[in-house]
């Protein structure tokens, strides 16, 4: 089994060394153009935050799993986990922000000891969309979690969770061995409370990410081909398919150095590059808050300790007012985002 | 001279064969998106079709660009490695059928 980069002391654990691979190499040699080059060339730099529509919070780097695509570097040996303190600060911005979407993730947001307190203080708070991106094995590993999809029901919590393919196999090898089992299982507790089943209210949505490098196909016949899989072979629902590119920081740029696949990965993403996906990449109109409370344009941008650029800096300054029509920090993990169809944590873009 | 025969670069410049006769390039690559749109059969049989073909016209671009094709369209490699046999089961058999042919010859010809 894989360990975490913190774990293994790598150099790719320090975000400064990712950022220097990102712009060094085939962006320095000019053989690829940069993001900024590349969006200038439309006139969309800088990017630029609209109105704040979806407020992601990570509530911890702990994870049940070390999936070697991960963006976070997550896994058992991370201890980064959010207090009450910073909850409570989250809360007050819950409270009164305009946002539409509450979008809870982690690691797995499920460890921390404080989740089922502030998931009952959020839904008070009555956001229409309220996320918990749930790794789906969590459900499974130990009686603490079994009794979650209940507690999801009752918060009417929308589901979210990662499934790379409909076979054994192919999941397994990019999330450990035996999680396509377990998944399978607590899809099937979810579909029996409700989740995911035809005109249910209660959502229950899968994330694809290809298990290699190579860019996801249209969302929409993944779609299909993985709902009929899991109907035919295991009688599953679920309602929508999410495919996301994986972006080359953190794990899976360690996984596309090992495997001598980095630059051939760039220049995919280079040459898939999509002007009409910018315009509206999920930076635009979401925030990412940290388990510690800082403040970043998107969930890749905190794994890259790139803070947003603004005067406020952390959720207890926290002005929706102040931060909107901030500039966007990017670097070339960006193209990862704006390649064919586009990506974002709710999937495609254009 | 150019030392090897096949560079994977190319792959990528293959919409310059139009630059010489544009109006048989547009109709080809028009003609060819058009194949690959689901009808009758899907993108993913279509994908699948083309990568066993690939094999057997042993074209190193068409396997190269049917193989990603086929990863992100999340077909898996027993999926991909049963069609190949396809390929070579009918590019065997075309071989082995001719032995009719020949055993024809042989029973004509020998005493
Ligand atoms: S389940 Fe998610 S957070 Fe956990 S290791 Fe896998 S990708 Fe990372
Ligand atoms: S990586 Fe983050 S900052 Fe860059 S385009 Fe994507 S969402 Fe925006």
């Amino acid at each position: 089994m894989i360990t975490s980069l913190h774990k293994r002391e790598s150099e790719l654990a320090n975000s400064k060394r990712q950022l220097e691979i990102l712009s060094n190499g085939i962006f320095k040699q000019g053989e690829l153009p940069t993001f900024k080059q590349k969006i200038s060339e439309t006139g969309q730099f800088p990017l630029r935050a609209k109105k704040l529509e979806i407020l992601q919070i990570n509530l911890g780097y702990m994870c049940n799993q070390v999936c070697e695509h991960c963006h976070v570097d997550a896994g058992p040996d991370r201890k980064e986990i959010m207090t009450p303190e910073t909850m409570l600060q989250c809360l007050e911005v819950i409270k009164s922000t305009g946002a539409h979407t509450l979008d809870l993730t982690g690691g797995a947001p499920e460890m921390n000891p404080n989740f089922r307190w502030f998931v009952d203080e959020a839904y008070k708070a009555g956001i229409k969309d309220f996320i918990v991106r749930s790794n789906l094995t969590i459900l499974q590993t130990n009686k603490k979690y079994h009794d979650l999809p209940g507690f999801f029901k009752k918060h009417n919590i929308h589901v979210v969770s990662s499934m790379p393919h409909w076979t054994r196999g192919k999941t397994d090898k990019q999330r450990g061995d035996g999680v396509f089992d377990k998944s399978i299982k607590a899809l099937k507790e979810l579909n029996a409370i409700g989740y995911g089943m035809p005109d249910s209210p209660l959502r229950l949505d899968l994330v694809y990410n290809p298990s290699g490098a190579f860019l996801p196909s249209n969302q929409k016949s993944l779609e299909k081909d993985f709902k009929k899989a899991l109907f035919d072979d295991f009688n599953i629902h679920f309602h929508h398919l999410f495919a996301i590119t994986n972006l080359p920081i953190s794990r899976f740029l360690d996984y596309l150095i090992a495997s001598e696949n980095y630059e051939d990965y760039m220049c995919a993403l280079v040459e898939a590059y999509n002007p009409s996906a910018v315009k509206n990449v999920m930076c635009t109109n979401t925030l990412s808050v940290s388990w510690d409370g800082f403040l970043y344009d998107c969930d890749f941008n905190q794994m890259l300790q790139l803070p947003v650029n603004s005067k406020v800096k952390h959720i207890s300054e926290y002005n929706e007012h102040l931060l909107e029509g901030r500039t966007i920090v990017t670097s070339q993990h960006c193209y990862g985002c704006t390649a064919g169809a586009g990506s974002s944590c709710q999937g495609t873009l254009a | 001279m150019q030392k090897t025969y096949y560079d994977p670069a190319d792959l990528k410049k293959f919409g310059k064969i139009s630059d010489w006769n544009e109006a048989l390039g547009a109709k080809f690559f028009d003609y060819y998106g058009k194949v690959f749109e689901a009808g009758a059969l899907t993108e993913r049989e279509k994908s699948l079709i083309a990568l066993a073909v690939a094999h057997t016209i042993q074209c190193p671009y068409c396997i190269d660009a049917y193989t990603g094709d086929g990863l992100q369209r999340g077909i898996t490699k027993e999926e991909m490695m049963e069609a190949l046999h396809v390929a070579a089961a009918i590019r065997g058999g075309a071989s082995l059928v001719h032995g009719v042919q020949m055993m024809n010859k042989v029973n004509k010809l020998d005493m």
